[in-house]
C-alpha cells in the first residue's frame, strides 16, 4: 500500500513537470502567434527598429538577436578556457583536499543571486572596462559577456571535472608508462578521452548566459541600434522582455511581440539543451561508469 | 555538482515549503486585515482599516512612499504597498484591474483609456503634485544651458559631440529611461518631438544609441560618474552630485534652472502634472488617503520630497 502511493506520488509530480512545460509552449504559442498577423516574421526577424510604445508601433528584434549572440559568443569565449584549465587542475593536479574543498565553493559561485551580479558589474567592472578601453560609457556588451562568463563558469568547471574525472585510471597510467609528463598527459590523454562531456559543459553554460535576464539588463547598457562592437552599449532579447513586460498591457500588440521574443528564445535554449543533452549521453556511454 | 545538489536537496526542499507556508499565512491575512473589524464595535469615530496597493510611476514612488508612511502610522490599521517599476506598469495594471491607485507621470493616452473601458475600468485622474522634468549632466560639465531643440537632437543621436554646443571635445553619452517609463514618454512628446512648439515633429523617435536603463537611479548615478553622460530625472531624484541644466524653450528665450519657483510660476519650460489614476471615482480608505495627499500637510511632504506642490 505504502509502496503504491509514493509510487503513485512519484509518478504525479513527474507528469506534473511534463504537465508545466506543455503548459509554457502553449502559452508561447498562444500569446506570441498572433503578433505575426501584424508584422511578418521577416520583418520581426530582421527588422532593426523596435519601438513598442510609438504611433504606430514597430517591432524588429534584429538589435536583440545580434546583441544575444554577440553576448553569449564572448562570455563562453572567455569561460571556456578558463573553466576547462580550473577542471583540469582540480581533476588531475590538486590534492584531493584542495579539490574537495575548492569545488564546493565553485559550486556556490552559482547560487550568487543574478541582482547581486549585476551590481558588482554596475559597481566594479564598468568604470574598469570603461577606462581600459576609452569607451564613452562602461555600461556595454563586453561587461556583461564578462559578468555572465563568471555566472557559466560554475556550470562549466563541474560538469567538466566530473568528465575528466571519468576517464579510466588505465588511460593515464598507459600515458605515464609510455613516458608521458603529467602535462602532456591532460592534453593529450585526458581532455580528448573527456572531449564530449567537456563539450557538453560548454553547452549547459551556453544556455545559462543565453538566458540571463537580470544582469544583462543592469550592465549592456540597453541601446536599440544593433550592435557591431562588443564595447557598444546594446540591449539582449531577455533584457527587451523584461524591460518592456511591466507596461504591456495584456493581449495588446506589445504583449505578443514580447512573447514572441520569448517564442524564439525558447526555442534557442531548447536546441541548445536539446544538443547537451544527446552529447552528455555520448559521453556517458563511453565510459559506462 | 548534481551530488552536491543531492546532499543540499531535502533541506532545501524543506526550506521552500516553509516559506511558502509562510508566505501563504500572510496573503490569507490581509482579506481579514480589510474586512471590517466587527467583532469590537467601536463606539467613538470610526478607525479606517484595510489595504490598498499603489503601482506605477518611479519618479512618484518617493513622494508616494512618505504619503503612504504617514497615512499608516496616523491609521495604523491601513497598509499601503507602493512600488514604482513605471508609469506604464502602473496603466497597465489598472486596467487589469491588479492595482487600486496607479501612480503615473504622464497622461493616461486614449488608447489607453479604451482598453480600460474594454475591461470595464473607467481611469479617474486626480492631480497630485507637479514635477520640474530636470536634465542633468556631470558637475564637470561646463556646458550649463541647452535650448528643448537641441536637447531633441542630442535625444535624437544628431548632435553627437559636446563641442557642437559649446562643451568639450568629447562624445555625449545619452542616457534615458526604458519604455516602462512615464519619464520617458514625457520627455519624448515634450523634448525629442518639441511638442507645442514651432519646430514640433510627431515622427521622431530616440535615437538607437541612447542608453536605456531600468531605473532613475542608476540613471543619476551614471551621470554623477561619467563625464560626458546625459540624463533626465523628475526634481525629487536631483542631488548635488549632478548639475542641472538651465532650459530654454527657444533659443530668445530666457534660461530657466528647474525648482519649485519656476515650475510654481510657469517659467521651466518641462513641468509636467504628477497623477493617480483610480477605477471609478475614489471611495472609503483610498478617498481619505488621497484626502490626505491633496491636504496642506499632505503638500507638505511634496515640497519636503524635492517635487512642486498644486498650486493654489
Amino acid at each position: 500500500m505504502g509502496e503504491r502511493f509514493i509510487e503513485g506520488w512519484i509518478f504525479l509530480a513527474g507528469l506534473l513537470a511534463i504537465i508545466v512545460l506543455l503548459g509554457i509552449i502553449f502559452i508561447l504559442l498562444r500569446e506570441g502567434l498572433p503578433i505575426f498577423t501584424h508584422t511578418p516574421p521577416w520583418e520581426f526577424l530582421f527588422g532593426t527598429r523596435w519601438y513598442p510604445v510609438s504611433d504606430p508601433p514597430t517591432f524588429g528584434i534584429a538589435p536583440f538577436f545580434v546583441a544575444t549572440l554577440m553576448i553569449t559568443l564572448i562570455s563562453t569565449i572567455i569561460a571556456v578556457p578558463v573553466g576547462v584549465a580550473c577542471a583540469a587542475y582540480l581533476s588531475e593536479v590538486a590534492p584531493p583536499k584542495v579539490s574537495e574543498t575548492v569545488k564546493p565553493v565553485i559550486e556556490i559561485l552559482a547560487g550568487i543571486p543574478s541582482v547581486m551580479m549585476g551590481f558588482i558589474g554596475l559597481a566594479l567592472l564598468s568604470p574598469f572596462v570603461q577606462s581600459l578601453f576609452h569607451l564613452n560609457t562602461g555600461l556595454c556588451g563586453l561587461t556583461a559577456a564578462i559578468m555572465l562568463s563568471l555566472m557559466s563558469l560554475p556550470i562549466i568547471v563541474s560538469v567538466s571535472e566530473d568528465a575528466l574525472h571519468a576517464v579510466p585510471k588505465e588511460f593515464k597510467e598507459a600515458s605515464y608508462a609510455l613516458g608521458a609528463t603529467k602535462w602532456e598527459t591532460i592534453w593529450h590523454v585526458c581532455i580528448p578521452s573527456a572531449l564530449s562531456g567537456i563539450a557538453a559543459a560548454v553547452m549547459l553554460g551556453v544556455g545559462r548566459a543565453i538566458g540571463e535576464t537580470m544582469t544583462v539588463l543592469m550592465v549592456a547598457g540597453g541601446a536599440l541600434a544593433v550592435p557591431v562592437s562588443p564595447t557598444d552599449p546594446m540591449t539582449t532579447m531577455t533584457s527587451a522582455i523584461a524591460s518592456g513586460i511591466g507596461n504591456a498591457v495584456r493581449g495588446g500588440l506589445q504583449y505578443q511581440a514580447l512573447f514572441a521574443i520569448g517564442l524564439i528564445l525558447f526555442i534557442l535554449t531548447l536546441a541548445v539543451n536539446i544538443i547537451a543533452e544527446r552529447v552528455l549521453e555520448r559521453q556517458k556511454r563511453k565510459f559506462p561508469r | 555538482m548534481f551530488q552536491f545538489i543531492k546532499k543540499w536537496l531535502l533541506p532545501l526542499v524543506l526550506i521552500l515549503v516553509l516559506a511558502f507556508v509562510f508566505a501563504g499565512c500572510s496573503t490569507n491575512s490581509t482579506p481579514t486585515a480589510t474586512t471590517p473589524t466587527t467583532t469590537t464595535p467601536t463606539t467613538t469615530a470610526p478607525a479606517l482599516s484595510g489595504s490598498f496597493k499603489i503601482i506605477g510611476s518611479n519618479t512618484v514612488t518617493p513622494l508616494s512612499s512618505v504619503w503612504a508612511e504617514n497615512f499608516m502610522k496616523a491609521n495604523p490599521k491601513v497598509g499601503i504597498a507602493v512600488s514604482g517599476p513605471g508609469s506604464g506598469v502602473g496603466i497597465a495594471a489598472l486596467i487589469d484591474s491588479t492595482t487600486d491607485i496607479c501612480q503615473s507621470s504622464r497622461l493616461i493616452t486614449q488608447s489607453e483609456i479604451d482598453q480600460a473601458k474594454a475591461k470595464g475600468v473607467n481611469p479617474y485622474e486626480i492631480k497630485v503634485a507637479t514635477d520640474a522634468l530636470s536634465v542633468v549632466v556631470n558637475l564637470a560639465n561646463p556646458v550649463s544651458e541647452l535650448t528643448i531643440a537641441q536637447l531633441s537632437a542630442i535625444y535624437t543621436n544628431k548632435i553627437t559631440n559636446w563641442k557642437e554646443i559649446g562643451g568639450n571635445d568629447a562624445p555625449i553619452v545619452v542616457i534615458s529611461r526604458d519604455t516602462n517609463s512615464g519619464t520617458h514618454v514625457f520627455f519624448k512628446e515634450h523634448v525629442v518631438q518639441m511638442a507645442g512648439l514651432p519646430t514640433a515633429d510627431k515622427t521622431l523617435e530616440y535615437g538607437n544609441k541612447v542608453l536605456m536603463l531600468p531605473s532613475t537611479e542608476e540613471g543619476v548615478s551614471q551621470a554623477a560618474s561619467n563625464p560626458n553622460a546625459i540624463f533626465y530625472a523628475g526634481l525629487g531624484y536631483v542631488n548635488d552630485t549632478v548639475k542641472t541644466i538651465a532650459v530654454k524653450k527657444t533659443a530668445n528665450d530666457p534660461a530657466v534652472k528647474p525648482s519649485v519657483t519656476t515650475a510654481l510660476d510657469g517659467t521651466y519650460p518641462i513641468s509636467r502634472p504628477l497623477l493617480y489614476y483610480t477605477n471609478a471615482a475614489p471611495t472609503g480608505i483610498i478617498k481619505a488617503y488621497i484626502d490626505y495627499c491633496l491636504s496642506p500637510e499632505g503638500q507638505q511632504v511634496v515640497l519636503e520630497a524635492g517635487f512642486v506642490p498644486l498650486a493654489k
